[in-house]
């Protein structure tokens, strides 16, 4: 089996001293065609991952930038399906890592172990299943284990000790640290009190830590990266893309957005070892 | 037969906690309350007696000798949970779950409702016990059931109208979880049916069985012997499950949940997730869900907005898998037919949800012999429904 591409990702960057930026997209707002060029876009800007959002009808962890773009995204009549034949064509000429971000029922209805396959087969390295912690994963877990797969889980705020040993035992790729309690977007980051949890969890976490929710400029990715490995960033991306959507240089604004937004976890100084 | 559900909140197959991780510590917190304080004898006392002095139980178990002629087959009992203090079943679970969180030392409630029941009964409790209320009530709901937010206002609580997706229940939901999470270190999010995440199929499930129990025993008093037949209708499941639970073990009684068909399951336009969804996972829980090729949920469809609602309770979902329970689906006509029935033969005017059970009666009644026994749960009233019932009927009020 190939080395997964989410690894690779990391060991990349450590060797070059850098944090990940990774970048939230929802599959198909406005619509697939401009997912397709806004992927690019993202790559071009220096995206080092791509969370793919996979809109589904009840977002309930996500804000209102988030649940507006899955909306018209399902009005245009995304799906899963659809998505993956998008991914297998984006892999044709990138290897940046994509990890589907969604909930589970779409992919409960799909078949658990037809999506595994299927992903793999488009390319997907990873996902992140907002509505299933580890209690509910292992039906999931399993053939996605089995097709290379790696499940990224969440740690909140609220996760105890027992929480952060519950996730590891099935956590892959990087574990995705929701800075706030809160849905996507809906609070500005206290970059202080996030930086005491993320050190406090490194103890019990063997994998590399994204932080995310709640990050949008450039300035907040550069304290973000000073203690994180991957800086997340959904919501501002997601709103870009809603204010621009009629734009014609939409792919270029979105690009150098995205560069911007890199830049600046390169102005945090040198990753942590 | 096992105790269900199991550690992990499952019903077979069915329930769990489909959760974001942040909610995750708040559930097991919950359930280490509830686990500890349903054993405490003065929190038992404190329930029960809210229970009596205060929702007005235990409530009348009725037989309705005008229906048992008119229908001309098994005898007909109703339990009478319409005549609990804010016209519904739904004060059973709010007093137990208010008291709980009371308890927990949440200072902060919220709730979701759809017709504006479960919010009023959740407002009804909190001014009792000065506890903050806030409700999401789909923006639709709002303009529908004015009279409703009219009164969780003059309770006290305050009503958030939700604008997003279809506007209506689930959207409620959908916001009262994204609150939830967002003060879960404050807040107790009080839900009103057997639905969300474990432990709420079962906390409430637990706080309705006191309809079980009564019947039980009222049953006993009134025929020295227990049903043939339990009959309620199914929403999310609470006055159902409520009824059911206590008789579960008894292999003699069948059980019949009575789901909203709407304009009929061909239609598409119904609220009849077991009769008409496919297995999935919504709001916390893996059941049967409405929901489209792609795994989308759909917008349910009924002339009674307390069974509107595009899921079903895990522990419902389970009795169907297991064939322990039957569920059937009655339309939006059958059902306002009922409700006319009961309110000629028996000056009882049913809630269009309970209509739902009644219409099935109306049904099951006549295929059986006269000794045999049907107990049905009255799970409300119908003066909220007086609005619908005349536009239904072409009358302007």
């Amino acid at each position: 089996m190939p080395q997964n591409r989410i690894k690779k990702c990391f060991d990349g960057l450590r060797k070059r001293g850098e944090v990940a930026l990774v970048p939230f997209i929802t599959a198909g707002d406005p619509d697939l065609d401009t997912t397709r060029g806004l992927l690019d876009a993202l790559c071009r800007g220096g995206a080092d991952m791509i969370e793919v959002g996979v809109p589904f009808s009840d977002p309930t962890a996500d804000g209102p930038a988030i649940q507006r773009s899955s909306a018209r995204a399902l009005d245009k009549g995304v799906s899963l399906p659809k998505i993956l034949e998008m991914i297998s064509s984006l892999r044709r000429k990138s290897d940046v890592p994509i990890v589907l971000f969604g909930y589970y029922n779409p992919i409960f209805h799909y078949g658990v172990e037809r999506f595994a396959n299927d992903a793999r087969d488009a390319g997907v390295d990873g996902l992140l299943v907002v509505d299933l912690p580890p209690e509910e994963a292992r039906e999931l877990y399993d053939p996605a284990h089995d097709a290379g797969l790696e499940m990224i889980f969440l740690l909140a705020p609220t996760s105890d000790v027992s929480r952060v040993r519950a996730v590891m035992k099935l956590a892959g790729g990087f574990v995705y640290f929701v800075s706030m309690t809160g849905v996507t977007g809906s609070k500005k980051i206290e970059t202080a009190v996030v930086e005491k949890l993320v050190s406090g969890l490194r103890e019990n976490c063997r994998l590399p830590i994204g932080v995310g929710f709640g990050i949008t400029t450039p300035e907040e990715v550069t304290q973000v990266a000073k203690f994180a490995d991957a800086v997340v960033v959904g919501s501002a991306i997601v709103r870009l893309i809603e204010e621009n959507s009629n734009a014609a240089d939409l792919e270029e604004r979105l690009e150098a957005f995205v560069r911007e937004l890199k830049n600046a976890t390169r102005s945090a100084g040198p990753a942590r070892a | 037969m096992p105790t269900l559900p199991d550690r992990n909140g499952h019903y077979g197959e069915f329930g769990g906690r489909y959760v974001a991780e942040t909610l995750m510590p708040a559930l097991h917190e919950l359930d280490q309350a509830y686990n500890r304080l349903r054993k405490d004898a003065d929190f038992k006392r404190d329930v029960r007696d809210h229970l009596r002095e205060y929702a007005g139980r235990e409530t009348p178990l009725y037989f309705a000798r005008r229906l048992t002629d008119r229908l001309g087959g098994a005898k007909i009992y109703l339990k009478r949970e319409d005549l609990c203090h804010t016209g519904a079943h739904k004060i059973n679970n709010t007093v137990g779950q208010g008291l709980l969180a009371k308890r927990m030392g949440k200072p902060r409630i919220i709730a979701e409702t759809g017709a504006g029941q479960h919010g009023v009964a959740t407002a009804t409790v909190t001014a009792l016990l000065g506890m903050q209320c806030e409700v999401f009530m789909g923006s639709e709901d709002v303009r529908r059931q004015s009279l409703n937010v009219f009164r969780m206002k003059l309770l006290g609580a305050d009503v958030h109208a939700v604008d997003s997706g279809s506007s209506t229940l689930k959207d409620a939901v959908n916001e009262a979880l994204r609150d939830w999470v967002t003060n879960v270190a404050t807040t107790y999010y009080l839900v009103g049916s057997t639905m969300g995440p474990h432990p709420y199929p079962r906390i409430v499930r637990d706080f309705q069985s006191v309809i079980g129990i009564e019947s039980k025993r009222q049953i006993r008093k009134h025929e020295g012997r227990l049903p043939d037949y339990l009959v309620a209708c199914i929403g999310g499941g609470s006055n159902a499950m409520g009824l059911f639970y206590p008789f579960i073990q008894e292999p003699g009684v069948e059980m019949v949940g009575v789901e909203a068909a709407g304009d009929g399951i061909a239609s598409g336009r119904h609220a009849a997730s077991i009769s008409g969804g496919m297995v999935g996972v919504l709001h916390g829980k893996k059941t049967y869900v409405l929901q489209d090729e792609l795994g989308q949920v759909q917008q349910a469809h009924s002339i009674s907005a307390g069974l509107d609602y595009p899921a079903v309770g895990p522990e419902h979902a389970h009795l169907h898998a297991t064939g322990r329970a039957k569920y059937e689906a009655v339309s939006d006509a059958e059902a306002m037919e009922a409700l006319q029935l009961l309110t000629a033969t028996e000056g009882i005017i049913p809630a269009l949800e309970s209509a739902h059970a009644i219409a099935y009666v109306q049904k099951l009644a006549p295929t059986l012999h006269a000794d045999q026994i049907i107990l049905v749960n009255l799970s409300g009233r119908g003066d909220k429904d007086m609005n619908t019932v005349a536009d239904y009927l072409g009358v302007t009020l």
